[in-house]
């Protein structure tokens, strides 16, 4: 028992827990509600495995890319360049020879993703420029580059095949789960079956020490920022799928925030060192349960951005060591005065 | 001449960020009907003012080795706030301080979370990005044109200069702007505040050994940039009279990059701010050729980040190069 506790996903998994029996009691049960129609699930739940299978997808990514002491900010803009290019694939404007192949469409569109996460890689590891900024310049270039592909327009698409991504069913439960389900299997084989997982944390410790120790830092930062990219193309082909097209100018926008909200749920530090995908994938669970449910409950949609941000910023606080021990000093100070008086 | 080459770094990237300017306004002018004139030159200024006194801001805290993301979202957060504010009836010599002192707040934040809490900045800043963002929508996610006075006043006055035939005019904020430029090459020269941030982006370890203020200097550069971003708002809502939530993203992009341009290393320690000026103008003439170019707007955004990529595989270079010199001597 004393073991699970110990386990860095077993606090997050309280808290979504929690969270989503809080959710169930004031929406009066209708929360857990889940109904069958047509051999397939409904419900909330179900909604929040759905869409929030594109979180979970990123998130996987973005925790080994934090995990190093890094960031990859440029997610949001990978999406929309993977959607434009698989929707006009499909749509027939570029590379028509192919009749809008849904199979080859995806496959180019994620082979995009790795080229994206490459360039941040060479960026990051051969040239040693801040994760930040080398990930800003595809943040705010990609939505560009996206644009053009699409040619500024919103490249709408019909194709059954394409649609069944995001909206297709297989034993009665969303497609994009699968998928979800099948990114972290391979990143859990990756991470933990193989030295791969010790060295990312052994890069986020010190990369100086562990280039020392003969990690091969630099080929280790490639390979994550290429995963980075994937995964971020994965969630591009859900959302853009989802919405039947390519929409360049909000797809993924402003993403790179949840990511980050994700893993930091989740318990990893931001500054690198020890990481659980499990618990980023359980964060991103969490953020998804909050978006639905400040959706359900017909709060505005700007208040999520300020009070994900606040999220941000109070878990920043409470993985620092410097303001904990503050906290400890001012209420051993309270402590302390109380005590006074009787003694 | 050992001195002279230590020096060099920053300055073989101005002396190509000028060359790539006086370039591409010649290009600019022999290819387009009416470009080279002083009216285009001098509209490079009426046009990134604020973007101006942003990437001066910024500069500061990049001299550190830190970076503020959260730039454009308190552009757009004090444009939309003092525009709401003005519309309720305040008055402007009301507005102007309280989202100045705004800005220096959410400044001073940043600055004690990456300080005393050991905070990355990257993350304290993007999610002060969002929380000011999320905030201007909470404002209003409508466009709320300024219809006061006073705004209206400092946004239509201007200098007319007469050169030749054309006539050329440069609006009265672009001389607040200007006044912030010297001021900030005064503070970062000849000032003991601006030496230790030079120390401290060369150095934050021994920078504190030799007894300089490390903590209030760095917490200082947040508000520094913060409170130029708030200035910088000012100036862009007399240049539309309008606020809106959405205006400026990306736009940290943009100043981060004039700063790089103009020969500051994100590392820290080396860079001034007439640099960061001199890769404003370069964004600036950018923008007004994909304008005459008449081409998709994303092209600036894109030619930009290429150009920002450049600047720092340049950089490396010279650095690389820089630390073999040193390792000679």
């Amino acid at each position: 028992m004393k073991k699970l506790t110990q386990k860095m996903e077993f606090k997050p998994f309280c808290v979504l827990v929690a969270i989503i029996l809080i959710c169930g009691v004031i929406s009066g049960g209708d929360f857990f509600k889940i109904t069958i129609v047509e051999g397939h699930f409904y419900g909330r739940l179900i909604d929040i495995l759905r869409n929030g299978s594109r979180y979970a997808i990123l998130a996987a990514g973005m925790t080994m890319a934090l995990g190093t002491g890094g960031t990859d900010i440029s997610v949001g803009s990978v999406m929309a360049i993977a959607g434009a290019i698989a929707c006009s694939i499909v749509d027939g404007r570029i590379l028509g020879g192919l009749n809008g192949n849904v199979f080859v469409a995806v496959l180019i569109a994620l082979l995009a993703g790795a080229l994206c996460g490459a360039w941040n890689g060479f960026m990051i590891a051969k040239l040693k420029v801040q994760p930040m900024v080398a990930t800003m310049i595809l943040l705010t270039a990609g939505r560009g580059i996206a644009q053009l592909i699409a040619d500024g327009k919103i490249v709408t698409i019909t194709s059954e095949a394409y649609y069944n991504i995001s909206g297709g069913y297989i034993l009665g439960l969303p497609v994009p789960m699968f998928i979800a389900v099948g990114v972290v299997i391979l990143f859990l084989l990756l991470t933990r079956s193989t030295a791969f997982g010790i060295q990312v944390e052994a890069i986020g410790v010190n990369p100086g020490s562990s280039r020392l120790a003969g990690i091969k830092v630099e080929r280790n930062l490639w390979i994550i920022y290429i995963l980075c990219g994937i995964t971020a193309a994965l969630a591009g082909l859900i959302e853009s799928a989802g919405i039947k097209g390519a929409d360049c100018n909000n797809c993924g926008l402003m993403i790179e925030m949840d990511g980050i909200l994700a893993v930091a749920i989740g318990g990893t530090s931001l500054a690198g060192g020890r990481f659980s995908i499990i618990s980023s994938v359980i964060g991103a669970l969490i953020v998804q349960t909050i978006s639905t449910t400040i959706y359900a409950f017909g709060v505005a949609p700007e208040l999520t951005r300020v009070a994900k941000a606040v999220i941000v910023i109070v878990v920043c606080l409470i993985q620092s060591q410097a303001f904990l021990t503050q906290v400890k000093k001012i209420r051993i100070g309270k402590a302390g005065k109380k005590e006074a008086p009787a003694v | 001449m050992k001195t002279r080459k230590s020096l060099k770094i920053e300055n073989i990237s101005l002396i190509i960020a000028c060359i790539l300017f006086v370039c591409m306004f010649i290009a600019g002018s022999a290819v387009y009907d009416h470009f080279g004139s002083a009216a285009t030159f001098l509209n490079l200024f009426n046009d990134n003012a604020y973007l101006i006194v942003v990437a001066v801001g910024i500069t500061f805290v990049l001299l550190t080795g830190g970076i503020d993301i959260s730039v454009s979202s308190v552009v757009a957060f004090t444009c939309v706030f003092s525009a709401y504010l003005l519309e309720k009836g305040w008055s402007a010599v009301i507005v102007i301080p309280l989202v100045l002192a705004v800005g220096l707040f959410n400044g001073f934040l940043i600055g004690y979370c990456v300080q005393e809490y050991r905070i990355q900045p990257f993350i304290i800043t993007l999610a002060s990005q969002f929380l000011l963002r999320g905030m201007c929508a909470v404002v209003s996610t409508i466009s709320i044109p300024i219809d006061n006075a006073f705004y209206k006043e400092a946004a239509l006055n201007k200098i007319s200069f007469k050169f030749g035939r054309t006539n050329a005019k440069l609006y009265i904020y672009v001389f607040l702007a200007l006044c912030i430029v010297f001021l900030a090459y005064y503070i970062l020269k000849y000032t003991r505040f601006g030496r230790t941030v030079y120390a401290i982006g060369s150095n934050e370890l021994s920078a504190g050994y030799m007894g300089l203020n490390v903590k209030w200097v760095k917490i200082g550069v947040y508000m520094i940039s913060s409170f130029c971003a708030a200035l910088g708002g000012i100036i862009f809502s007399f240049y539309t009279l309008a606020g809106y939530s959405l205006q400026n993203m990306g736009m940290e992009l943009d100043a981060i990059s004039s700063a790089v341009i103009g020969g500051t290393l994100l590392t820290g320690g080396v860079g001034n701010v007439l640099g960061s000026v001199v890769g404003v103008l370069i964004q600036g003439v950018i923008q007004t050729i994909v304008t005459y170019q008449n081409l998709n707007a994303w092209w600036t955004r894109v030619t930009i980040a290429a150009l920002l990529c450049l600047f720092i595989i340049l950089q490396r270079f010279i650095s690389i190069r820089a630390d073999k010199q040193k390792g000679k001597g």
